[in-house]
């Protein structure tokens, strides 16, 4: 985008193109979360309605109370901002922007489409593992700085279960990675491309269930039912947002919902193709043919933003179906079952890939998959062509130049010799005048 | 006056810009933590102080290195050093009071490694200057003439399988900083210096011996920490011994 910018902009004006395009990026990627934020919650209130058997809303804004989130979000601007008189102010007002940051600063490396990505990181993956683990400060900050035991003790529960269920979550991610042969989650997506059978769900029978265990951790490590006992309404009161109200209480939801839809693009990203629909239209499409690749890639944006969606309303189903798990069920799901099952096919798939195995997965095109891998090197082939025709064109143009002339050199030489006959002249004229 | 936007755009060097605001902040979030006396502050001010030196790493082009900085520093060690002072901080802890003896002696400790640290990087030519970018830009176009020299004087069109080996890195680190950092680290500790493949002395320049002892030390330190936090109760048949 920025060199598209910088095409406009006069030479040394580049940085004013980087600028803009930055701004532009930041912005979207903001409005991702803020916007799915609002989407989301009028979803959830509509989805635990149709779970409960009851409507939802429907009085705000007419049809489907489709102005919930709005309203809501009116009244929590309007709530009083309390804070509890033993609280730590400096880390009690601190605490729900960094959780919001964490969870916003881990969309900068997710790819939204091919190649439409904020920063295109070669370790994508394990950039957005790392950002994620950040999240669980805010929580901790949030229980020892609102000063109460309630929050407190939901703040210990809540960061043990994050940093527990990272290992898990780990361990589950290394296998697409394995499989992909890089951590540059663009190029992990381009390799699922084709019919839906490329997806990685499809590679081996241990994918298939790595999948679940993967987003098993991914609603615990984002603090979702049946794993949201830290906030549990009955025993903790809320947890670590006990003492939070209006908008500080809703940063921490909209982090909430930021980190769902992060673990849920993640996990199509991984498993089911990202931005790769189910028919491959990308192989349709001319390289280079800009007005199609971009259609093709909004396409795949719609592709992405759906699957992404449908993880998030499943973790809406699971939360409003399922009890609430104790915290050494949490714990004991996660150490008993999560990491040896993790593990389990960890190794199993490593060696069905080993052993080239056939599955579903097998129709895939190898050499294409191979081509997509080297993406990184393909980028720098280009940069190198280009490099290359524009030396050779200097080149070209500095020889014709040396060849183009033996008059020109006739020329020079002649110059030359009419300067020095003037000198000659004008140093004679002056020995006279003496 | 027609030269404005080229000297604006040698100015607004964007890496040095943020190199200067992610050092200011490890440096000043480290210096606050050290002048603060409450124990969760300075985990908290650590917290930022490490995330900002990652920064730095990530502005290096190491990225690798920048997101293992981010997970095992800021995300696991200092996890488990809040966890360790949520559990154990009580009134009398909360607040630390620094003795003078206490400011004297890391003072002289600190301070001398400090100065020891800034000595050893002046002495690098190449960290002098904070104009990396520009740096590459003109080692870049200095080889391109180089390289349009040779083509017109050979009379070609095409690059030789040498001049590309030798234009590809510097591209790639144009584009992408250091890509190979990683593994020239890595190579480095066991004593292969990839920057200098005519250093014919393998295993003369290498870490790897007091990296495994730095790593040995490590694990001396965790059976000891392990050691000490075992449980004081020990069962006596005479009753004795326990706290």
């Amino acid at each position: 985008m920025a060199d598209y910018f910088s095409t406009w902009l006069p030479e040394g004006w580049d940085w004013v193109g980087w600028l803009v395009a930055a701004v532009i990026q930041a912005i979207l990627l903001l409005h991702v979360i803020a916007v799915g934020a609002v989407v989301f919650i009028w979803l959830e209130r509509k989805v635990a309605g149709r779970i409960q058997d009851r409507l939802g809303p429907t009085r705000t804004g007419g049809k489907f109370g489709w102005l919930q989130t709005l309203a809501d979000g009116i009244k929590l601007l309007g709530k009083e901002d309390l804070m509890p008189t033993d609280a730590d102010s400096l880390l009690f007002k601190l605490a729900p922007y960094i959780s919001l940051t964490a969870s916003f600063a881990a969309f900068m490396a997710l790819p939204f489409a091919s190649d439409w990505v904020g920063v295109r990181l070669n370790i994508g993956l394990f950039f957005i593992l790392a950002v994620l683990g950040l999240e669980v400060f805010g929580v901790i900050l949030a229980g020892y700085g609102s000063g109460s035991k309630w929050s407190l003790f939901g703040g210990m529960r809540q960061a043990a279960q994050v940093v527990s269920y990272e290992v898990p979550l780990g361990i589950c991610v290394v296998v697409p990675v394995m499989i992909a042969g890089t951590m540059d989650l663009v190029t992990i997506g381009d390799q699922q491309a084709g019919l839906f059978s490329n997806w990685l769900f499809f590679h081996d029978p241990f994918c298939m269930i790595l999948f679940w265990v993967y987003f098993t951790c991914g609603i615990a490590s984002v603090n979702r039912a049946p794993f949201d006992l830290a906030e549990a309404e009955s025993e903790l009161v809320a947890g670590f947002l006990t003492e939070y109200s209006g908008i500080r209480w809703s940063l921490f939801f909209m982090a909430e919902y930021g980190s769902m839809f992060l673990v849920s693009g993640l996990a199509a990203i991984l498993f089911f193709g990202g931005w790769n629909g189910p028919i491959p239209i990308f192989f349709w499409v001319p390289e280079g043919n800009f007005p199609l690749e971009t259609l093709a890639n909004l396409v795949g944006l719609g592709n992405f933003m759906l699957k992404a969606s449908i993880g998030v309303l499943v973790m809406m189903w699971v939360r409003w179906t399922l009890p609430r798990l104790r915290i050494d069920q949490v714990i004991t799901m996660c150490l008993k079952y999560c990491v040896p099952i993790a593990a389990f096919c960890f190794v199993g798939s490593l060696i069905w890939t080993a052993a080239h195995l056939p599955f579903l997965n097998d129709v895939l095109p190898m050499q294409a998959r191979a081509d997509v891998r080297e993406g990184w090197v393909q980028d720098i082939d280009d940069r190198m062509q280009r490099l290359e025709k524009r030396l050779a064109t200097e080149a070209y143009e500095l020889n014709s130049a040396v060849e183009g002339g033996p008059q020109q050199e006739a020329q020079v030489s002649d110059d030359i010799d009419a300067a020095d006959r003037v000198a000659a002249k004008s140093t004679r004229a002056q020995e006279e005048a003496r | 006056m027609t030269n404005l936007p080229l000297l604006l755009s040698a100015a607004i060097n964007w890496h040095t810009v943020f190199f200067y605001l992610v050092s200011f902040a490890a440096c000043g979030f480290a210096l606050a933590m050290v002048v603060s006396n409450n124990v969760v502050r300075m985990a908290f001010f650590l917290v930022i102080s490490l995330a900002a030196t990652s920064g730095l790493i990530f502005l290096t082009g190491a990225h690798f290195v920048g997101a293992m900085q981010l997970m095992i520093y800021v995300g696991g060690t200092v996890v488990l050093l809040i966890f360790g002072v949520m559990l154990t901080a009580q009134q009398a802890f909360i607040s630390m009071k620094t003795k003078a003896g206490d400011w004297i002696l890391a003072l002289i400790v600190g301070g001398s490694l400090l100065a020891l640290l800034t000595q050893i990087a002046f002495s690098v030519p190449a960290w002098r200057t904070s104009n990396y970018q520009a740096q590459l830009q003109a080692e870049v176009t200095a080889a391109e003439e180089e390289i349009i020299a040779a083509m017109a004087a050979d009379n070609r069109t095409e690059l030789t399988p040498e001049e590309e080996a030798r234009l590809r890195p510097l591209l790639a680190k144009l584009k992408y900083g250091q890509p190979g950092l990683t593994s020239q680290v890595g190579l480095g500790l066991v004593g292969v210096r990839a920057d200098q493949p005519e250093l014919d002395s393998p295993g003369y320049a290498g870490y790897l011996l007091p990296f495994e002892i730095v790593s040995v030390h490590l694990l001396v330190v965790l059976i000891g920490a392990a050691y000490l936090a075992r449980s004081k109760r020990s069962v006596s048949p005479t009753g004795e011994g326990g706290h």
